[in-house]
């Protein structure tokens, strides 16, 4: 275990190096704060260059990246790695096996044409390269190489502005290979930031999940809340106040066009879309006070969902689409209930704590990810069905807006930090931790979109 | 009464009417003040002594003083996870209901606001409760519904940007707007 110690030291040495030394480009640069001793060592080797001139750069930095940050993976800094193999019989098993690295990821980039490259990759199972590697099978009659550590190996033509799109792709590949789930980093998030110093303080922003890419959709005066994605990734819904009351929005990420979907009077909160996209779940207190309702998209149809005297808010779809979570507060203080929405029928989901709001399900249905409160303490926490057993998965203070990967791996979610709201993740396990620093001002109702792909 | 003595009037009771009607710039009331002296010595010495009277205000006037009296004193406070009004506000709030019964054209908008903690959706519905809570206060007092609005900000508007219980006790409030 001494061996991964010094590996989590060097690595956290490297990744403050490179903090300390990295251009302010990158306008969501992230913080590990806790996780790197459970990840899983691995190395990324930089692919080499096979043309002339300097090499296209950034390949495989992101992908170390992503994969450090999936807190899945402990990618190995280069200047600890043995070798510099570019393919499957370039390793040298031992020297890697001895470092407790499990896989290498190996690979070329090579000209094609004009701006435009092959690049081929490898990931290679070091414990079974060194088992069986170079070893002679008896196969259909014949004695051939096994080729059983090699888990997985690709080759496509790209383009010269495709590297870091193409690295988020072979990061999918890596982590699906590895973990046997699909990875999430092809996917993008989005944000509402506040700055009071601008004309326009609220911004409704999009930017890759790595924070790259950052694309602001709406500039405007007054107060924006709740953004979510439509399941297509195509469109956002969200609240704004720009016409000095809450309404809800529909608005298509690739064009400017947008539409408003409602303006009751009182509040129009919480757009969320179910999982087939025909419907958008919402609240209402045009009755009299908050109730859930569902509307068609195509034909703005209401349905009214909840009937109670209470404060009932915060819908989120089941995955099947057949029922929703909520907060409500008709036990005395908010907790989460589910509703059916075909039989009406609601059940109440959480007890412990003194408070339980903002829920949300894991992909498979089999864990609601909320914010509980318990003494006076605002934290992620994650329940399982049908055991009920709660965990506490952050230690950060005044957490809200919990929002998952589409592939049920980690949660982004909104906190307070040295009095500044901040973007946050955690693993849906609890051990990975990452702060993502804001800038000026304030950052906060993060949305994982689904997968773009 | 000669095209003189007219002019003379008027340069007296024009800046009058102007130091009855505005208290803003300073300079040009101290200008107009000399002025007066100046006109009220000239006609002294003629024998004849002058005066003015208070000019009644109009109700505009008056509504928009009133307004600006009750604007000075516009916000109610709550206790955490709370929407009931406290009996502090009691003299804020009948002064306030006093003028829209007195005025039924006016409409007031009443914001409920809410502390950072919590979700924000929840806060929204927390702001409305509170906002609610004071059209309900001020209905009790006879003013009419037509005349009240309310929305909440939630948390999304803070009076004091931070994370101390005194910021929050600030932040949990409602504000009536003319």
């Amino acid at each position: 275990m001494s061996m991964m110690k010094k590996l989590a030291f060097v690595l956290v040495t490297a990744i403050v190096v490179s903090l300390m030394y990295r251009p302010a480009k990158a306008s969501l640069e992230i913080v590990i704060t806790d996780g790197i001793d459970s990840a899983r060592p691995i190395a990324v080797v930089p692919f080499r260059w096979l043309g002339d001139g300097p090499a296209p750069e950034g390949l495989t930095q992101v992908i170390a990246a992503d994969l450090m940050r999936s807190g899945k993976f402990n990618p190995i800094p280069t200047n600890a790695m043995p070798q510099m193999p570019s393919s499957e019989e370039e390793i040298d098993y031992p020297s890697w096996a001895s470092l407790g690295v499990e896989a290498v990821l190996v690979g070329t980039i090579e000209p094609y044409a004009v701006d435009r490259y092959t690049v081929a990759f490898q990931i290679i199972d070091v414990l079974r390269g060194q088992i069986t590697s170079g070893s002679r099978v008896l196969r259909g009659g014949e004695l051939v190489s096994s080729n059983d550590h090699i888990l997985d190996a690709r080759r496509s033509v790209i383009n010269g502005d495709q590297f870091r799109q193409y690295a988020h792709r072979i990061s999918d590949v890596f982590y699906e290979t590895m973990t046997g789930d699909p990875g999430a980093f092809m996917t993008r998030i989005a944000y509402v930031t506040v700055n009071h110093n601008r004309e326009k303080p609220y911004e409704l922003v999009v930017a890759d999940y790595d924070g790259y890419n950052e694309k602001v959709l709406l500039r405007s005066p007054e107060p924006l809340m709740s953004p979510s994605w439509s399941p297509d990734g195509n469109k956002l819904t969200y609240v704004s106040f720009e016409n000095k009351r809450p309404e809800i929005f529909v608005q298509d990420i690739y064009t400017t066009r947008r539409e408003k979907m409602t303006s009751f009077s009182g509040i129009n909160s919480s757009p969320v879309w179910s999982p087939d996209g025909r419907t958008l779940a919402m609240v209402l207190s045009k009755d009299g006070n908050p109730e859930l309702y569902t509307m068609d998209v195509a034909s703005k149809r209401l349905t009214r969902v909840t009937r109670h005297h209470a404060i009932d808010t915060e819908p989120n779809w089941s995955p099947d689409g057949k029922s929703l979570v909520f907060t409500s507060e008709r036990g005395g203080r908010p907790q989460l209930y589910s509703v059916n929405l075909d039989s009406g029928q609601v059940r109440r989901l959480t007890f412990e704590g003194e408070q339980n709001l903002g829920g949300t399900y894991t992909p498979d249905g089999q864990q609601v990810v909320m914010v509980n409160r318990t003494q006076g303490n605002y934290h992620i926490a994650k329940q399982d069905y049908p055991s009920g057993n709660l965990q506490i998965l952050t230690q950060t203070s005044l957490d809200e807006s919990p929002s998952l990967a589409p592939n049920g791996s980690m949660v982004i979610y909104s906190t307070t930090h040295n009095n500044q709201q901040v973007l946050a993740l955690v693993s849906v396990d609890g051990r990975f931790k990452a702060r993502l620093p804001a800038r000026e001002g304030e950052v906060k109702s993060p949305s994982w979109s689904p997968y773009l792909r | 009464m000669n095209a003189n003595q007219l002019l003379k009037s008027l340069l007296i009771a024009v800046p009058m009417l102007t130091l009855a009607a505005c208290s803003s710039s300073q300079g040009a009331d101290d200008a107009a003040n000399q002025q007066t002296n100046q006109q009220q010595q000239d006609q002294q010495g003629s024998g004849v002594e002058l005066d003015s009277a208070e000019r009644t205000k109009t109700p505009e006037e008056i509504r928009a003083e009133q307004m600006e009296t009750l604007r000075q004193e516009n916000i109610v406070y709550f206790a955490f996870d709370d929407s009931r009004v406290s009996s502090e506000y009691a003299q804020m709030l009948s002064e306030h209901a006093d003028f829209l019964v007195q005025n039924p054209n006016v409409t007031v908008t009443i914001e409920g606001h809410a502390d950072e903690r919590g979700t924000p959706e929840y806060n929204i519905a927390l702001g409305e409760r509170r906002a609610k809570a004071v059209a309900q206060y001020l209905q009790n007092l006879g003013v009419s519904s037509n005349q009240m609005e309310t929305v909440s900000y939630g948390e999304e508007k803070p009076l004091v940007n931070a994370s101390t219980q005194s910021a929050y006790a600030k932040n949990r409030r409602g504000v009536l707007v003319y």
